[in-house]
């Protein structure tokens, strides 16, 4: 590939600049979008933008969406972009999602789990219909409250643990491995992928884990338990030399159940794909626990022939802003390169013409 | 920790411009650059000695000093460096006392050359008009140095250093709010 | 420091306004914004992994009796993070403790608690109840 260095669109680039301001505000008549107003009424295109953005503030991802005219991977974009220019104070204590403060906790596997099934603000059971009266707009009335119960709300994998029937995860306290300080490498373990999905492209991992679904890669899932809510993350800073408390985040878990038929060294027994992701965004987190047990094959003793397998495939192609990067770099000029090719396409023409004609 | 001092008065324009100085150090070895910005370095570390740990040491880098625990407390919270124990397995050493020999720093590799140590010492004197000789890249003909506070067999180390090349150890000398650096390449001959 | 870290700026200093003076302070180091990386864990419980980084503001301040006030606060709130941070040095003053923790704290803490109650009350509306679930197992 090769670049030539072109000037002279200079005034054509501000030009472009400034109409794409004025493409963003659109008609100055109407009123114009508060950060406020994305932020709240745009609340889940927010979260994408900072699952995808990988780095949670709703405020900067209010103005990304804002900023990227509501194009959700530019603003995704805009947030990696930004991030670079903050120092990194360090990491927090891995945070424990059963101590989830529940907005949403359902679960597939068990109707009678302890603790009940909490349905939290979904668009589930929603009959899909547009609604017109939100054209209209107007304040819905408050939602109902009931008095909390107070019962437990212990993990569906615990359940499944305790009678041996769930393939436990091995406790660890291992520094993991970081993608934004080293470049992926392969074979690249659990926690390297666990976070290049997190990262991931929504549309993408959807994609390939209803691929697994359909046939290629041989899974029979069910949602364990999906919880959304809020969770707190404390921080060790070594000054202090004990944790704090630094705040709260809102993330959506999902446990995938998979049936294990077992292997030389295990009985048969159930596996989990595990989905987590920065906050309300249940499509992505189920779609990447089916990725992750997907990608689990090599490590299960399964055979690896399904795309959603290949950690390569998955890995190399989920994150969306490498990808736009790339698709988008053919924008680009490429006058020399493109010069090349049609001298040898002419060139080859020729050469059919000329032996065609003897 | 109830000693404690603040960093660089302004973090960025402090940092920006202490990194400068020791690009224009290094491009030029020998030649003193004046750091300012801190105004209560911990003891026994002067102005520039602290500027140039500040600009250069963040939690990636591992840190040695021999300089204290005060130094080691202000090093800690304001770059958020870890500290280590061992000098080879130092990315930056900051030393106020005597100077862990070069040879047992990092050197690098020939395909990583710049995974080597970068050896900062605090010294009691630098003047440029007078002094070792310099010579090598980023010195037209010769930059003069003198340099009192370093162990009497730096010269034999220095020529040591330089025949790793491209493997080796950068050298940044303070005093002070003055610094003056040595690279890798740098000759330097007796008076 | 939770409950300071989950309240805003101005909402600390409307606390702040009602109890007695803060001791001046010298800024150590912030307040400035970072990042801190968010860990989970695999599986929820197994080996940690990075998830992604959250905004950070931190502050350390040292009051004029000489106590060193730290903070860390999620988000870019840099007059929260200072508050705190020199609220974190004036509760190690046993003599201010007391009024401190009457005026800002428990008032910030009942806030919090009653928004999180709130936020419950409404989850428990929708929980579901199975009326057949003995005999469907």
């Amino acid at each position: 590939m090769a670049y030539v260095a072109v000037k002279g669109g200079e005034r054509a680039i501000d030009a472009a600049h400034a109409w794409l301001a004025e493409a963003r505000r659109g008609d100055a008549t109407l009123p114009e979008l508060s950060l406020e107003q994305i932020e709240q009424q745009l609340g889940l295109a927010v979260d994408r933008v900072m699952a995808e953005g990988a780095c949670y503030d709703r405020g900067l991802a209010a103005l990304a969406v804002k900023q990227a005219r509501g194009d959700l991977i530019e603003a995704a974009f805009l947030l990696r972009a930004y991030r670079t220019t903050l120092p990194r104070f360090g990491a927090s204590l891995p945070m424990d999602t059963g101590a989830m403060r529940l907005r949403r906790r359902i679960s597939a596997t068990y109707k009678d789990l302890p603790g009940g099934q909490v349905l939290g603000p979904t668009f589930d059971y929603t009959h899909r219909l547009l609604d017109f009266a939100l054209a209209a707009g107007g304040t819905p009335p408050p939602a109902p409250q009931a008095t909390p119960d107070g019962e437990a709300t212990p993990r569906v994998t615990g359940i499944l643990a305790q009678e041996g029937l769930m393939a436990p995860e091995a406790p660890s306290e291992t520094e993991p491995p970081d993608l934004t300080r080293e470049p992926l490498s392969f074979p690249a373990e659990r926690p390297l992928r666990l976070q290049a999905l997190a990262r991931g492209d929504e549309g993408f991992l959807l994609a390939m884990g209803y691929s697994t679904q359909r046939g290629y890669g041989n899974a029979h899932p069910f949602v364990g338990e999906i919880r959304m809510g809020e969770v707190a993350v404390e921080i060790a800073p070594p000054e202090l030399g004990f944790p704090i408390e630094i705040g709260e985040i809102t993330v959506t878990e999902c446990q995938m159940v998979n049936q294990f038929a077992g292997s030389k060294t295990e009985p048969p027994q159930f596996t989990r794909g595990y989905g987590l992701v920065f906050g309300h965004g249940e499509r992505k987190a189920m779609a990447m626990s089916l990725v992750d047990r997907a990608l689990r094959a090599r490590e299960l003793g399964e055979e690896v022939d399904a795309p959603a397998q290949s950690e390569e495939f998955v890995l190399y192609h989920c994150d969306n802003v490498e990808a736009t990067g790339f698709v988008e770099h053919l924008k680009l000029p490429h006058y020399v390169d493109f010069q090349s090719e049609l001298e040898k396409v002419r060139e080859m023409r020729a050469t059919v013409f000329r032996e065609a004609a003897e | 920790m109830s000693e404690l001092t603040p960093g660089f008065a302004d973090p960025v324009l402090g940092a920006q411009s202490c990194f400068r100085a020791i690009l224009e150090a290094m491009s030029r070895p020998g030649r003193l650059q004046r750091v300012a910005g801190i105004d209560q370095p911990p003891a026994p570390l002067g102005v520039a000695a602290a500027a140039t740990m500040l600009t250069l040491a963040d939690a990636d880098t591992p840190v040695w000093t021999d300089a204290g625990r005060a130094a080691e407390d202000w090093l800690r919270f304001h770059a958020g460096c870890p500290l280590v124990a061992s000098p080879a397995e130092a990315a930056f050493l900051l030393a106020t006392g005597r100077m862990p020999a070069l040879a047992t720093l990092a050197q690098g590799s020939e395909e990583e050359p710049h995974r080597s140590a970068t050896l900062i010492v605090e010294v009691r004197t630098l003047a440029e008009t007078v002094g070792w000789k310099l010579t090598g890249p980023g010195i037209e003909t010769e930059h003069r140095l003198q340099v009192a506070g370093l162990p009497a067999d730096f010269l034999r180390q220095w020529a040591a250093n330089r025949r790793g090349f491209p493997r080796g150890v950068d050298v940044v000398l303070t005093a002070g709010p003055w610094l003056a650096a040595l690279p890798r390449t740098t000759r330097i001959e007796e008076a | 420091m939770g409950i300071l870290a989950r309240a805003d700026g101005a909402a600390i200093a409307a606390r702040l306004d009602a109890a007695p003076p803060l001791p001046a302070a010298t800024r150590l180091r912030g307040p400035e914004t970072g990042l801190v990386m968010a860990r989970g864990r695999q599986g929820g419980d197994g080996a940690p992994f990075n998830l992604g980084e959250m905004t950070v503001t931190r502050c350390s301040v040292r009051d004029a009796e000489g106590r060193v006030g730290h903070a860390y606060v999620a988000g870019r709130d840099q007059r929260q993070a200072e508050l705190a941070a020199r609220l974190d040095a004036a509760l190690q003053d046993p003599v201010r403790r007391p009024a401190l923790l009457e005026a800002v704290i428990e008032p910030l803490a009942a806030a919090q608690a009653e928004r999180a109650a709130a936020m419950a009350a409404r989850a428990a509306a929708t929980k579901v109840q199975f009326f057949t679930m003995q005999t469907m197992r």
